[in-house]
């Protein structure tokens, strides 16, 4: 199975060094994918607030350039979507075709007059997802040289892979990324915060709020006694890392712990070097603990 | 017209009934109708605390027809799109949904404050995607405060800096191949927000 990549705007940017590890770890796995060619902007919460239709076209677009790629293979297309905004987007955006018989005609007459066309036979899946119910967590242990044992990960999954269409975890309390962390010899915690807002945007916009949001969950995992806390978002991996010594500033508590990608701790586990898996781009460096090697 | 911050009583006549009806269409789902004010939504926010109004008591307010209020209220800017009051409510009101419809209606017609930095983010990143199909973080939050308080842009320097050394900021802005496709389909949709993001 080839999957079809969608890895969005941020992994790109900010959230390059996810995009970098992922894909390792999939090289590594003998997961085969290939991009979506010329793939657009999901559209993300921002876009949502100023055009909700037009922001279903920028999704469906997407959509129909993965259909129309992926279907001479003859097979199921499958869009592996690792951010979590084009993540919820993307499927979002399925729904909306499925339940509104209006908003479907819509947009299809609209996607006409591009030259487009989605069928709906795209299924949206999460790189998690694929680890954990195609591969398996014996392949990946299979694969793991250097095991993190003894490593206290706190795994936090952020909104929006989970809320509110979750396909493959749980909505309360997603196990996934503890799972693979867990194959792969590492300690998880069980703490409530998994999915809380990071505050996403909102640390630009309304920084009283949004980074307070973010300095809940640091200070949650760090008295919990965690080492690092992996994400599979790029806007929670910034929010959590970068705005740390500014959090330190305004709340006149230290919070500094690594925020690393799970896919970035994936790759330690595999044996991957530091600049496959983007290391050098953190703000609060990692390395694993000599003690759980 | 509305004042900022003056409370005064509201005389059924001066209500607009067809406000929520309104909000229905634009979301495409009737759910708010269901509401039965139980406060789940408000409980489950991680933000309730600095709204204005809380969800529960705006979605009663908008079902009301409280048109002014609704659309001038802070809560749905608040509203980081987090989910957690639609995956709780008990009668499955898409309320998550209804700030995205508030946002739109108060964008158009223009009852934000000025400079107000989540409006003025999300019509940056509207205006991004029309020009080059994709979003540039850096540029984002550049223009953001550029047109909001040019001073945070000083104090945020230092991340950007340190996201430029360690290659996260891409300084020359994606562009899709296929443009004009992206325009033609966006053209063509029948838009029901953001007549002024338009332009």
């Amino acid at each position: 199975m080839t999957y079809l990549y969608y890895p969005g705007c941020s992994l790109k940017g900010t959230g390059k060094a996810y995009d970098e590890s992922l894909l390792a770890v999939m090289k590594k796995l003998g997961v085969e994918q290939q991009e979506i060619d010329d793939w657009n902007c999901c559209g993300a919460t921002a876009y949502m607030a100023v055009d909700q239709d037009r922001a279903y076209a920028l999704a469906s677009r997407n959509l129909a350039l993965a259909e129309a790629q992926g279907r001479p293979n003859g097979k199921p297309v499958e869009v592996l979507t690792p951010c979590n905004a084009c993540y919820l987007v993307l499927l979002k955006a399925q729904k909306r075709l499925e339940e509104d018989a209006l908003g479907k005609r819509k947009l299809a007459g609209a996607l006409e007059s591009a030259g487009l066309n989605y069928e709906g036979k795209v299924s949206v899946r999460h790189p998690l997802d694929i680890f954990v119910n195609e591969l398996g967590l014996d392949a990946l242990k299979e694969k793991t040289v250097n095991p993190l044992n003894g490593l206290k990960v706190a795994c936090y999954y952020g909104c929006q892979i989970v809320r509110p269409y979750s396909t493959f975890d749980d909505q309360y309390d997603p196990v996934a990324m503890d799972q693979v962390l867990e194959a792969m010899g590492a300690e998880t915690l069980k703490w409530p915060l998994k999915t809380r807002c990071c505050g996403g945007s909102m640390t630009g916009t309304i920084p009283e709020v949004g980074m307070r949001l973010s300095f809940i969950i640091l200070k949650e995992a760090k008295k919990r006694g965690a080492d690092v806390i992996a994400t599979a978002c790029p806007l929670c991996q910034f929010n959590l890392e970068c705005y740390q010594n500014e959090m330190r500033e305004e709340f006149g508590e230290a919070v500094d712990i690594p925020v690393v990608y799970f896919s970035q701790l994936m790759g330690k586990a595999m044996g991957l070097s530091d600049r496959e898996l983007g290391m050098q781009r953190l703000f609060v460096p990692f390395a694993v603990p000599a003690a759980s090697k | 017209m509305y004042e900022w911050g003056r409370r005064r009583i509201k005389y059924e006549s001066e209500l607009d009934p067809a406000f929520c009806q309104t909000l229905i269409e634009k979301t495409g789902n009737d759910s708010i109708r269901n509401c039965i004010q139980c406060g789940t939504c408000s409980s489950t926010c991680p933000v309730s605390l600095y709204m204005d109004f809380t969800p529960r008591r705006l979605v009663a307010m908008a079902r009301e027809g409280f048109h002014d209020e609704v659309l001038h209220s802070f809560t749905p800017w608040i509203c980081a799109s987090c989910y957690s009051c639609t995956v709780e409510c008990p009668k499955e009101v898409k309320i998550t949904e209804t700030m995205y419809a508030i946002k739109q209606m108060a964008m158009d017609k223009g009852v934000h404050p000025a400079r107000f930095p989540v409006p003025v983010l999300a019509r940056e990143f509207y205006h991004q995607v029309k020009a080059n199909g994709r979003t540039n973080e850096g540029r984002l939050i550049t223009q953001l405060f550029l047109k909001t308080n040019p001073f945070k842009l000083i104090k945020q320097s230092k991340i950007g800096m340190k996201l430029f050394f360690s290659g996260r900021l891409d300084v020359i802005p994606q562009k899709i191949k296929n443009i004009t496709q992206l325009r033609t389909l966006l053209k063509a949709v029948n838009g029901n927000g953001g007549g002024r993001a338009h332009s």
